[in-house]
């Protein structure tokens, strides 16, 4: 029943955050401020570390068979072969049907298992389709789902399509971990990232990403910046925590210290973790272990010394 | 996830110093004039300090009367042959200085840095590129000054200018008064701020390096007495003051009669306001440089929140956060984004008027902070309920100390924002392009940033309504004050 | 023709678009008639009537000023015969309307003249538009008795400035007979306020009132015997608020005058999306 006979109901307060917009002149501004931040020596080392730990390596490629997912499992459990201290990264992310290779391969070492669904990257199949794909992906024993929103729908306002999906597609999740690919590049601006942002916390996700990878552009710093804002507007709001996923165009150990600076100073501390901080890359390791290595040696290195999976 | 990875306990930056060695401090300065440097007359001095150490950086020459004499004679022996000079050569010097200021960047920023205190990203971002877009601006003024002023076709220099600048910005200052007295072909007779003139002292070595005609611009430096001097010289046509309202009114006193021209750049009270539909992150962005930027040393600083009552918990909640993170600390370390405070008589002005706010009844609010011992620091502050009578709401605190009112309506927003003497800055925050406008019309100051702040630039115009001083500087604007312009109409021959 | 009498004229001020006499109750015989002294306090009603009248005339269309000031030179035409009795003659008056419409072409000119669009070095929209400064005191030149006031009001006027003016002690007269004029040609009550009288009393109150926003001294200065220090106390006393002095010929149009009374507003707007 409407609270006003013959009226319809205004959301006098809203029970999420505003959705408010974002100004993108200020929004790079402060991006590039925070990038600025010069980060040594220690604090470096803290920084390249935390990469590794919260680095879903990834491989999603239309050639990938299991011999490839194999070796990069390896890797991703023992990253440096020349050094045991180096830690496991986060997860190995992969296409739904190198699951099982992965999960053979991973189980155990505390890596886990991350696989793109509902008709990634595009999103055009329709709904049935893909909560059957994310069914069949838990099933296979995936830990965590790193689905794409429909940007069909919600460039054609029909956020209802979108915010139900998500919320299909987390019903079905289970325990597995649910990831919401907002491909940013073709949402047209960051007002549209952040309300794509908040619809899908709104729907239930655990982490929300960037990008697939397969769009003309993929992460920046300023987008990150502007979903890392929303995040922090829903914690003001409900005290939930969601987790932040960057992905795609990150390729080198600077960049990533850059992300891992603005997560810092923009979320904190607690969100230093892979529970609820992820940099997604296929290239990013090898850079980052380089680094690791210039800095406990005072060398410059060579790839040769770093092994390609 | 099942298990729980705990974030690290502290991510503590390591220190990320920009490096002393590219500048060398002389143990003593003399006076820079007619192309050379000379003992001050009476060979008085005085130590010009860090104040993040308090170490002693050099001993500073006090110019006195007999010096200013012979600056500004120098500088009268030089306009004639400078105010000849094809424009097109005189061009080629702003230029050639523009490009040495771009060559020396890294030597002016931790100069700058090192002198007054400022945090090395922002002399090495803002300060440094601007100074040499200045001269980079003007130099291209030098020989199209008849197509500035339309019906007013023989511009002419006025002489010799007597400049005064200000220590929260000794080196943009500078350029902000030298270029364009350059370009319209006036010789300069240059003041330098008592607690930091190490920049202008080098901008010396850079004019040798330009091969700048001995006399064009003399640098005299000094304390207040040394600036009395120079505005009393009668041989002085023009000057331009950059300070505070209080020296500003004295020094219109001092030329009452005289017939010298006169700009003033004064202080300041800017009302940074945000309304209930703007990007609040990025309003708090705008809040945050428009009073922690050069630790709010600065003229235009957003030093009066003005926010809308819906918003006001949300927003400052957000701003408190924000301040937080800030970094304050050595000047020179690359990530510290609050450097120190100019000078222990600064310090102790800004902390007599925050007393003030907390005698007043205002509450205040500082992030939890380590300050260094040695040296002039001060945390960043935020008062909220403060009230439009409050003297932390009228007088300029010039510190990074900010006061938060609310208002109801934006005719509220406008009254409480013009409720000052002063007219230099103000801030508008809102999605909605109409309110801006509308704003802007109504709020009486001369600049008014729209979603943004503390933004600077060579083409545009920058100066005060009010008791905020009077005279445009950058842009086209900014060479009126060093022009004589006589009108082709009825009576134009007299202006 | 039978003998009449003529109706003589009380000369008054023009405070607030009305013809009150002096608070003082003062008059001084000039040029033939009583004359209004004006005190110190009819500054600062006139003063207060200009402050009240300005937010009005600044946000008036320029479109509009330039129809109200070209509405003052017709009238004063219309009137042409009461005027030229009061000062030099009918050339005086012929310059004295024609200078006003000068003026009067100026108000929708001025933003494009003198303000603009700056090309900043980053994304952001920044322009420059030139707005009245506010309430303007003048010390009219003591001569031309009409060409000299309307020289350093009507640029004041076309800005968007409000006014209050201390008409020439000499010659008075034209300086009502224009308030006159004034006051039937839709300028807004209180955007001209003239007194009459003194200077040398008035315009110390004028110089020193902080609710004064610029001061125009041409008349201290080129007063016939003037006195250079009476003008330089006006300066002086101006620093009070940082007033802006101004001064100008007596027989002037200049752009140059509407310019030294215009504040200059910057503003800039990121752009982005």
């Amino acid at each position: 029943m409407p609270a006003l006979p013959g009226g319809f109901e205004l959301p006098a307060s809203l029970r999420l955050t505003r959705v408010g917009s974002v100004d993108a002149v200020a929004l790079e501004a402060r991006a590039a401020d925070l990038a600025g931040r010069s980060i040594k020596k220690e604090s470096k080392l803290l920084a390249l570390d935390l990469a590794i730990r919260c680095m879903d390596l990834t491989t999603l490629e239309g050639a990938d068979t299991p011999g490839k997912v194999t070796a990069l499992c390896t890797k991703a459990i023992r990253p440096d072969a020349q050094d045991a201290s180096v830690p496991s990264c986060a997860a190995v992310c992969v296409y739904p049907n190198l699951v099982p290779t992965a999960v053979a391969r991973l189980r155990g070492s505390g890596v886990k298992v991350a696989s793109v669904a509902t008709a990634f990257p595009s999103g055009q199949s329709p709904t049935a389709i893909k909560v059957r794909e994310v069914e069949e992906v838990v099933a296979m024993g995936a830990d965590e789902v790193d689905m794409v929103i429909d940007r069909g729908a919600f460039l054609s306002g029909r956020y209802g399509k979108v915010y139900d999906e998500i919320v299909a597609v987390k019903e079905v999740c289970g325990a597995a971990h649910l990831k919401v690919i907002l491909e940013t590049a073709e949402l047209g601006g960051y007002d549209a990232i952040r309300r794509a942002s908040l619809l899908a916390m709104a729907a239930g996700a655990d982490f929300i990403k960037t990008s697939t990878g397969k769009a003309a552009a993929s992460a920046t710093l300023p987008i990150q910046l502007c979903m890392l804002e929303a995040i922090r507007d829903v914690h003001d709001a409900t005290g939930r925590r969601v987790g932040m996923k960057a992905a795609g165009g990150i390729r080198t150990a600077k960049q990533a210290v850059q992300y891992l600076v603005q997560v810092h100073e923009t979320l904190g501390l607690a969100w230093l973790t892979p529970d609820l901080y992820r940099l997604g890359a296929s290239s990013l390791l090898n850079d980052v272990l380089m680094q690791l290595h210039t800095q406990r040696t005072g060398r410059y290195q060579s790839l040769d010394y770093f092994t390609n999976d | 996830m099942t298990d729980i990875v705990p974030a690290p306990a502290a991510w503590e930056y390591a220190p990320a110093p920009e490096s002393r060695a590219v500048v060398t401090i002389a143990p003593a300065y003399g006076l820079y004039i007619g192309g050379e440097w000379v003992e001050p007359a009476a060979g008085e001095r005085f130590a010009t300090i860090s104040p993040a150490s308090e170490e002693q950086l050099a001993e500073i020459a006090q110019g006195g009367e007999e010096d200013v004499d012979r600056a500004v004679r120098a500088a009268r022996a030089a306009f004639p042959g400078w105010a000849a000079l094809p424009g097109a050569e005189r061009a080629k010097y702003l230029f050639r200085i523009a490009r040495l200021l771009q060559e020396r960047a890294r030597e002016f920023a931790v100069l700058e840095s090192l002198d007054g205190g400022k945090p090395i990203k922002e002399s090495r971002d803002v300060d440094v590129p601007l100074a040499a877009a200045h001269f980079f601006y003007y130099a291209g003024w030098a020989d199209k000054l008849e197509y500035a002023f339309p019906g007013r076709p023989q511009p002419r220099p006025l002489g010799v200018a007597g400049q005064i600048i200000p220590w929260n910005f000794p080196l943009l200052m500078l350029a902000w008064k030298v270029a364009p007295a350059l370009a319209t072909g006036n010789t300069v007779v240059l003041k330098p701020a008592e607690s930091t003139p190490l920049t202008a002292l080098l901008f010396c070595d850079v004019l040798r390096q330009a091969g700048l005609p001995a006399g064009v611009v003399n640098v005299v430096t000094g304390d207040g007495r040394t600036g009395a001097a120079l505005v009393a010289h009668p041989g002085v046509d023009k000057i331009a003051f950059t300070g505070s309202t209080e020296v500003g009114k004295s020094i219109q006193r001092a030329v009452a009669g005289s017939g010298k021209r006169l700009t003033l750049e004064l202080g300041g009270k800017g009302a940074n306001i945000v309304f209930d539909d703007a990007a609040l992150d990025q309003a708090v962005e705008g809040i945050v440089t428009g009073i922690t930027f050069n630790q709010g040393h600065v003229c235009c600083a957003g030093s009066r929140l003005l926010v809308q009552e819906s918003v006001a918990e949300q927003l400052i909640a957000k701003l408190r956060r924000r301040m937080e993170k800030l970094r304050v600390g050595d000047p020179l370390d690359k990530n510290t984004d609050i450097g120190a405070i100019n000078s222990a008589e600064q310090l102790a002005r800004i902390e007599e008027l925050v007393q003030s706010g907390r005698d007043e009844g205002a509450t205040i609010w500082q992030p939890a902070c380590r300050l260094p011992e040695k040296g002039f620091w001060y945390p960043p502050t935020v008062f909220t309920e403060v009230a439009q009578s409050h003297r932390i709401a009228q007088e300029e605190i010039f510190g990074p100390v900010l006061s938060v009112l609310t208002f109801r309506t934006p005719d509220e927003a406008v009254e409480k924002a013009n409720n000052t003497p002063y007219g230099l800055s103000a801030g508008v925050w809102t999605e909605k392009g109409s309110r801006i406008l509308w704003m802007a019309q109504r709020l009486r100051a001369g600049v008014v940033w729209a979603n943004t702040y503390n933004r600077f630039d060579p083409t545009s115009p920058f100066g005060g309504y009010k008791e905020s001083g009077y005279g445009r500087e950058g842009g086209r604007h900014g060479l009126a004050a060093y022009l004589s312009l006589e009108e082709a109409g009825v009576g134009g021959g007299e202006a | 023709m039978t003998d009449r009498l003529p109706v003589m004229k009380t000369y008054k001020l023009f405070i607030g678009g009305a013809f009150p006499r002096s608070e003082s109750g003062r008059v001084v015989e000039v040029e033939g008639a009583n004359v209004a002294l004006a005190s110190r306090k009819d500054v600062r009603d006139a003063v207060k009537a200009a402050r009240g009248a300005f937010p009005g005339w600044a946000k008036a269309t320029a479109y509009n000023r330039g129809q109200v000031l070209y509405r003052l030179a017709e009238l004063m035409e219309a009137r042409a015969g009461d005027l030229a009795a009061t000062c030099s003659g009918p050339d005086e008056v012929a310059r004295a309307v024609d200078r006003v419409v000068w003026y009067a072409g100026w108000t929708d000119k001025l933003a494009q003249v003198v303000g603009g669009a700056n090309p900043v070095a980053g994304p952001y929209f920044d322009f420059t538009v030139p707005e009245p400064t506010g309430v303007v005191g003048i010390v009219a030149p003591a001569e031309p008795a009409l060409l000299g006031l309307i020289s350093r009001l009507a640029p004041a006027l076309a800005g968007g400035n409000v006014v209050v003016a201390l008409a020439s002690q000499l010659h008075p007269l034209a300086a009502v007979e224009l308030a006159e004029c004034i006051a039937t040609a839709d300028v807004p009550a209180g955007v001209v306020n003239i007194l009459t009288g003194d200077p040398a009393e008035t315009a110390p109150w004028l110089a020193s009132h902080m609710d004064v926003n610029a001061i125009d001294i041409s008349g201290a200065v080129a007063a016939p015997g003037g006195d250079p220090a009476f003008a330089t106390a006006l300066e002086r006393a101006a620093a009070d608020n940082v007033k802006r002095v101004v001064r100008g010929p007596a027989d002037g149009q200049r752009l140059a005058d509407v310019e030294q009374l215009l504040e200059l507003k910057t503003v800039w707007h990121p752009i982005g999306v």
